[in-house]
């Protein structure tokens, strides 16, 4: 329950710290740290225009996208302190929800019949595909770390361990902070700022989303960098009284949401076509790390 | 003569073979009306019908190997003449005579399996076999015969009847078949896995290898194939991967006597197959409503179904949720077993082990994945958007909607009560060596996994609503989708499920046999310019072609025999006479 209210606390500004961080970096004036979350509230009051090509999918899509998201955090726990959802294996739950999430997204831009939303999709669907086995092979090394099989027994697990945690740790760190920034095609995979044409992969999906629908499928975004960060910030608090635990978790969030917006301000998007090497790379990294717990608990032959 | 009661095992299998059989009879009836006129032929093709589901029950508890083989062959005759069901198409019969000769490869490597283990005991009773195994090393006899039953299941290097053999049939003989029939491949390695008492840990290392392979090439080649059934059938292979794996990874259990890993690994293999049987009988069907609805299964030509056809559109959305393995559906439970042995597997702490779990953990992870890419390129090209084609589509009659209905509704319960199910699996389950279901219920905690799911639906549903109210009394308008400022849009400028797939087939085109052929417009005022690409099965080429070819051309050096003269062929059989007559004189 406490991942669950920090994780919400946290998605109400995490998108704005990250503007924030933008615009000061950018010498900008810029919008005020609640600006996203006045944006949803407008969003919510707006009516909605739907395609005539589109059908009940593409309504639902969103609802069901969030839905996903939600669940996937009920997963998160905090700490020591399990998740709503806690059972042996639950972080191939969590994957698997976040997946029906994506499947719904790329429908729903199916559903329009745009070409470019089509392309989105293609992209979103190709990606994820590449990105997830980096989420399962960085929980097996934490698994096979820690000899445990649930986020919260990992967690809880993962720091008297000895100094491999700590290498560990960092690994993780960047694979969890790189894959909230591909599932949530920020740079350098997207870039969401530019004209919504151009953007590539997700803002693409969702050109036809108006009111309501597009204000769900922004939460959805914020829910899911808080999330990620959340899987951060749990990497430090497992062996953390609650106490400390609570300001480690936010500090982490907010250094979480400036790391994306100085890499947003100070890096360029890559070409379309450089992102599956990238998307990949994570992968490989999260393989070296496995064979470096395996190597120092003498499992390689 | 002495009766035994059936084995769990067995009442699994031929629970899932009626199920699948009976909602296939039901759609069979409505599907056929579309071929009246040929009163002996349809009455022939369902005596058929039923002669293969009384064939595969028999198959389920028969114990003596003659009587296997004689049921096998039934078996494999009776869905052989299924297949052929529109004989006057000349590709249906190529299809046919693949299916038929490589349904007898599997044949001859039972046959060869069976007698080795005859010859040294003196009997065909599979009572024998235990005894074998004690008084000799069993992996030979149990390596022919997995590759036997391998060839029926579809797993690769043996799958390339598949993708032939389901387009060919009428929809609801492919829902049977990939849904079922192939099944009974697995049926027998699991029967064969009861009895057998080898070295489980090598027999299980090499078919979850195998398996892995199955399921990641079955998966990689369906992504290309843009014939809605070839697609589906190249799943099934990608299925039997994923069931295999279960099965490997029980042997290796039962083969180091890991009571958990031997339970998850089974109980993943036999829910799976229950979870296959029912998702792709209900995929095979539903392809069966578009081609009657359209007359066409070629995915580029469709689009927008959604909305003529609306109830086979929610069953195959509900099957592909399914197939993907996604919760809250049925496929997640039993990928979840397996996932769980494999983390299980891997923590193990056996060395040289874990890289093995890493790069199943791997597989797998892929296999999820591109099942995806694959289902919202089905799904999203074939029932969204607006249609590619002219193309006037309409809903088929209650007859082939509602045994599809009762199937994913089996399917969600499934995936919301798994402990149900998992308990109704646990009399099979106790029939492998260390698998128990009191261990199924201590170390997968699925009554929390149905529970999560239930969590997901509730939500989505009190979102939906919410949105719903909310919009209610809000302006609600309609428009063209946005062209992002063009506004001349047809439906031929939508995605394609080529263009939907394209980045996928350029990152892996080392290892589709993808050819393009292409002619790009040049000069100012381009006259002409066109492009095509078409995929073929690699393995196939190399495997099956190759070879092939070369014995043609062998062959071709003989033709001179046949020369048409009647002298000839007379004196051949003088020769052939007189050739046997020395030899029996010589080896008297």
């Amino acid at each position: 329950m406490t991942s669950l209210i920090l994780i919400l606390i946290s998605a109400l500004f995490f998108n704005g710290i990250i503007g924030r961080v933008k615009s000061i970096s950018a010498g900008r004036k810029g919008p005020g740290i609640m600006q996203p979350i006045k944006d949803v509230i407008r969003l919510f009051r707006k009516g909605s225009v739907y395609s005539e090509v589109s059908g009940p999918v593409f309504k639902a899509a969103p609802a069901f996208y969030l839905a996903s998201v939600i669940v996937a955090i009920l997963c998160v726990p905090f700490g020591s302190k399990a998740g709503l959802i806690s059972f042996s294996g639950d972080f191939v739950f969590f994957a698997y929800a976040l997946a029906l999430g994506k499947l719904f997204c790329i429908i729903g831009a199916l559903d329009t019949g745009s070409s470019i939303e089509g392309m989105g999709a293609a992209r979103e669907a190709t990606y994820s595909m590449l990105a997830e086995p980096a989420f399962f092979l960085i929980m097996g090394s934490l698994a096979l770390m820690t000899g445990h099989s649930s986020f919260q027994s990992i967690f809880a697990a993962l720091h008297p361990v000895g100094p491999m945690s700590w290498a560990l740790t960092a690994i993780a760190m960047y694979i969890f902070l790189v894959l909230a920034m591909v599932e949530n095609s920020r740079m350098p995979v997207d870039d969401p700022k530019t004209h919504l044409e151009l953007t590539m992969i997700h803002e693409v999906m969702v050109l036809d989303n108006s009111g309501i629908d597009l204000g769900l499928i922004f939460v959805t975004g914020y829910l899911k960098f808080a999330m990620y960060a959340a899987l951060i910030a749990n990497l430090f608090i497992g062996s953390i009284p609650v106490g400390f635990g609570i300001p480690v978790f936010l500090a982490v969030q907010a250094v979480c949401a400036v790391i994306i917006g100085l890499n947003e301000s100070f890096t360029a998007r890559f070409r379309m076509n450089h992102n599956p090497q990238f998307i990949f790379t994570l992968a490989c990294i999260a393989l070296l790390a496995v064979f470096g717990v395996m190597l120092m608990s003498g499992q390689l032959v | 003569m002495n009766f035994q009661p059936i084995s769990g095992l067995s009442l699994w299998f031929m629970a899932i073979f009626t199920i699948v059989f009976a909602c296939g009879a039901i759609y069979g009836t409505g599907y056929m009306k579309h071929y009246t006129g040929r009163p002996l032929r349809n009455t022939l093709h369902w005596i058929n019908y039923a002669i293969a589901y009384i064939s595969m029950m028999l198959l389920c508890v028969v114990e003596n190997s003659i009587t296997f083989l004689v049921c096998w062959e039934i078996m494999a005759l009776s869905s052989f003449f299924l297949v052929i069901y529109e004989s006057e198409k000349p590709e249906t019969i190529k299809a046919g005579i693949n299916f038929f000769i490589q349904s007898h490869i599997s044949v001859v490597l039972l046959t060869a399996g069976f007698v080795m283990i005859a010859a040294k005991t003196g009997t065909y009773s599979f009572s024998a076999i235990p005894r074998y195994c004690i008084e000799n090393n069993g992996m030979t006899a149990f390596l022919l015969l997995f590759a036997g039953f391998g060839v029926k299941a579809g797993f690769v290097p043996f799958h390339t009847w598949l993708p032939y053999a389901h387009p060919a049939a009428p929809a609801h003989i492919s829902g049977v078949m990939s849904g079922v029939i192939i099944k009974i491949g697995i049926f027998g390695i699991l029967r064969m896995i009861t009895l057998f008492s080898i070295d489980f840990v090598a027999a299980g290392a090499i078919i979850l290898t195998v398996s892995a392979i199955s399921g990641l090439y079955g998966v990689m080649m369906a992504i290309i194939q843009h014939n809605l059934k070839k697609l589906l059938a190249y799943h099934s292979i990608e299925n039997i991967g994923i069931i295999g794996m279960g099965i490997g990874l029980g042997c290796i259990g039962a083969g180091n006597g890991n009571t958990v890993l031997a339970t998850l690994g089974f109980a993943g293999a036999l829910l799976h197959t229950l979870n296959h049987a029912l998702f792709k009988s209900v995929l095979f069907f539903c392809s069966g409503n578009v081609y009657h609805g359209t007359h066409t299964l070629d995915i580029e030509s469709l689009g927008g179904l959604a909305k003529t056809m609306p109830w086979t559109a929610a069953l195959f959305l509900i099957s592909s949720i399914a197939i993907c393995g996604l919760p809250p559906m049925n496929g997640f439970i039993s990928e979840f077993l397996i996932y769980s042995g494999l983390f299980g597997w891997m923590q193990g702490a056996e060395p040289g082990v874990t890289t093995g779990a890493i790069f199943s953990i791997l597989a797998l992870v892929m296999i999820g994945g591109l099942a995806i890419l694959c289902f919202t390129k089905a799904f999203g090209i074939i029932f969204l958007g607006s249609p590619r084609t002219e193309i006037e589509a309409h809903e088929m009659e209650p007859r082939r909607i509602v045994p599809l209905a009762i199937e994913a509704l089996i399917m969600l319960s499934i995936g919301l009560f798994p402990g149900f199910y998992a308990k109704l699996a646990g009399s099979a389950l106790e029939c492998f060596p260390y698998a128990t279901g009191a261990t199924l219920a201590a170390k997968a905690d699925l009554g929390a996994v149905g529970f999560a799911s239930l969590i997901f639906l509730l939500l989505a549903g009190i979102i939906y609503v919410a949105r719903n109210r909310r919009n209610t009394r809000r302006s609600i308008a309609e428009g063209p989708t946005w062209g992002c400022g063009y506004t001349e849009g047809t439906p031929r400028i939508q995605y394609t499920a080529t263009s939907f797939v394209k980045t996928y087939v350029q990152l892996f085109s080392f290892l589709l046999g993808n050819k393009k052929e292409q002619e790009i417009p040049t000069e100012i005022f381009p006259v002409s310019g066109h492009f095509e690409s078409e995929s073929y099965d690699k393995l196939e080429s190399g495997l099956i072609d190759k070879p092939l070819g070369a014995y043609h051309r062998l062959m071709d050096k003989f033709t001179f025999l046949q020369n048409g003269k009647m002298q000839f062929y007379v004196l051949y059989g003088v020769i052939f006479i007189v050739f046997t007559i020395i030899l029996s004189i010589i080896f008297r």
